[in-house]
């Protein structure tokens, strides 16, 4: 079996034997990147080639040296009979929203496009110390503004390994293609409306959002700081508890890192559903679109293919020993964006407001008077439309005569975001939820191009992912099929805090007895 | 229906915001603006009782899970030439602010 084809968790035992090396296994995954990936995202990068079309584009910056210094400690050790790592030699990509120390840190926008990082996120930095692999960043939408990581300001922007005239979802785009390509075996994403979960999805791999306060976010450049979820990106179940296990935890350089304990994520893995109440939502097999010709919010009825894969989990998760609970309701669950479009925007625009062209980034070359005059000169060069979007609306809606209206009452719908999930988790309550299981999106991949441009339309590719953002709550998307157009389908499952090791334990009972069913045999376009 | 976000009010938002848009930009931007607005009125349909309260985060922090803010202590910075190295416009050492337009106060 060809190095890139094994799991994280093989990888790592055969280079804790020295059956194979870190620096082995290292080559394999440039091997494959050399292949499949093309040039890495640039700011200048002129016209789009048929050759681009058809290249997976996930990389922004490869740290070859550095991993080949990373992948030789890795072997040294092993050689020397010293402890290391449960990723000792597992290849990683980074999303580009996570500094590394000496290494570019773009959040893949112009205005960041110069800084190099002072110190390293502590998930990266935990990862690194289990004995990962850091191969390198990769892209994503600017500043994680999307859900198709075509608002990258370094283009060409990244493509779905599966059909790469199909956008790999977003705002992790970069991390889920890298996975599904087998460029690297894990990716660290974030997941703020569903940005793990979603491209996951398009990609058919396995993306987990955990808790919020789960893993720090020391060292992720903020977005919506009630919001964002460091996770992890895998092409299976078992890899992404190995990766969790290794980066979450505490942190004293994040307040909002939770001082709840790690519990041993592998040694619960295989221990099934029976006894489980797993719940089914009438809420999450509706969905709403805006109209395209007059705006208008229309409901819709989920695409059959979706949900009938949803409800083929739940009759596997049935035979595997888990009492189906159907009818739970969970009914805010239709204003999860229009609040998001609130809490998340205000979010934002204050974060953003630090990128002044003062302290470091980039600053306007051209002419100007004063202070003033370079603000706006930088900020209007150095940010994409995207970003300049959130500022605007996150200024608007939380501006003083207006906040009551919108951020008051958004927050306030929050609460009853978070309620209908209590209501369904409740030890004492009607439905005693262990997990609730859902579609992850409301389609496949799109085709690239087809929505970008349209905030709305985007921004509903997240609506039945961003509930739990809202709630705080851990949520898991896997493979759940293939459709008719040959793209990957997504199932989701969601559970109370900090319960992402129910999760895992689901989720590998359920592709463990889908393992030999004909649509896991078919691989993405890119490694036919 | 008139538009919540007049090409007026655009341009103070616009002013606040310390940006400059081309016309197309602008048109863009307002159109996508007003689009959003649309979706948010929905949050108007949600009958929403007195005793419902603002949810800043959706996880309850407890004494036991938070982490706490770390003690008010002065420590020496490891690598400033580092941070320093990422600034503009740097002269001995001091991070350089172009000059500040002076306003009048009413």
């Amino acid at each position: 079996m060809a190095l890139m084809e094994l799991t994280a968790f093989e990888t790592a035992q055969k280079v804790k034997t020295g059956e194979r090396s870190a620096r082995e296994v290292l080559e394999a995954a440039l091997e494959r990147i050399a292949a499949v990936d093309g040039r890495p995202g640039t700011l200048d990068y002129g016209e789009l080639t048929d050759e681009d079309r058809a290249k997976v584009h996930a990389f922004i910056t490869l740290t070859a040296e550095k991993a080949i210094e990373q992948a030789e400690a890795v072997d040294a050790k092993v050689k020397a009979g010293e402890e290391v790592g449960p990723l000792a030699g597992v290849p990683l990509s980074v999303k580009d929203i996570f500094t590394v120390k000496g290494t570019p840190s773009t959040a893949a926008s112009r205005i960041l496009a110069n800084f190099t990082a002072p110190y390293t996120a502590t998930a990266v930095r935990r990862l690194e110390a289990a004995g990962a692999i850091n191969l390198g960043k990769v892209n994503l939408d600017e500043f994680t503004y999307g859900s198709s990581s075509e608002s990258s300001a370094f283009q060409p922007s990244t493509r779905n390994p599966w059909d790469t005239d199909r956008v790999p979802g977003g705002s992790s785009g970069g991390s889920t293609a890298s996975v599904a390509a087998g460029e690297a075996m894990l990716s660290l994403g974030t997941d703020t409306a569903g940005s793990i979960r979603q491209p996951a999805a398009f990609c058919g791999v396995v993306g987990l959002k955990p808790t919020y306060g789960r893993v720090s976010r020391y060292g992720l450049i903020a977005f919506g700081s009630s919001l964002d979820c460091p996770g992890p990106v895998a092409a299976n179940v078992r890899d992404a508890a190995l990766m969790l296990g290794a980066m979450a935890g505490a942190d004293p350089h994040d307040s909002t890192a939770a001082k709840v304990p790690v519990p041993d994520y592998m040694a619960s893995l295989e221990k099934g559903v029976k006894g489980m109440r797993i719940g089914l939502s009438p809420d999450y097999m509706r969905i709403t679109f805006p109209d395209p010709e007059t705006g208008d919010l229309v409901e819709q009825e989920l695409p059959e293919e979706i949900k009938a894969a949803t409800l083929h989990a739940a009759e596997v998760l049935a035979k595997m020993g888990a009492e189906i609970v159907e009818d739970v309701p969970i009914p805010n669950t239709a204003y999860g964006i229009p609040a998001y479009f609130v809490i998340s925007r205000v979010e934002a625009a204050s974060n953003l407001h630090r990128y002044d062209g003062v302290k470091y980034g980039y600053r306007t070359k051209s002419d100007y008077r004063d202070l003033k005059e370079m603000y706006r000169k930088t900020r209007a060069e150095g940010f994409g439309l995207q970003p300049k979007l959130r500022i605007l609306m996150g200024m608007y809606v939380s501006a003083a005569q207006y906040a009551e209206q919108y951020y008051a009452r958004a927050l306030r719908i929050r609460s009853l975001i978070r309620s209908d999930f209590d209501a369904a988790f409740a030890l004492e309550g009607e439905y005693r939820l262990d997990a609730l299981l859902t579609p992850t999106t409301p389609t496949t991949a799109f085709k690239m191009a087809d929505v970008f441009g349209d905030s709305v339309l985007m921004q509903y590719a997240d609506q039945l992912t961003v509930p739990a953002n809202h709630a705080g709550i851990p949520g898991i998307s896997l493979p759940g099929g293939i459709a008719s157009d040959g793209l990957p389908i997504g199932v989701q499952l969601l559970a109370p805090d900090f319960a992402e090791e129910t999760l895992f334990q689901a989720g590998q009972a359920y592709e463990t007895a889908t393992a030999d069913e004909e649509w896991r045999k078919i691989k993405p376009e890119v490694l036919r | 229906m008139t538009d919540e976000i007049s090409p007026e009010l655009f341009e103070h938002l616009v002013d606040l915001a310390a940006f400059a848009f081309d016309p197309e930009e602008a048109e863009y931007l307002r159109r996508e603006l007003n689009n959003q607005l649309k979706a948010i009125h929905q949050l108007e349909n949600v009958p929403l009782a007195d005793d419902v309260p603002l949810a800043s985060h959706g996880v309850t922090y407890t004494a036991e899970s938070c982490t706490g803010l770390r003690a008010d202590e002065w420590k020496p910075c490891e690598n400033p030439d580092e941070i320093l190295s990422q600034a503009p416009q740097v002269d001995h050492r001091y991070i350089i602010v172009p000059d500040i337009p002076h306003t009048k106060l009413d």
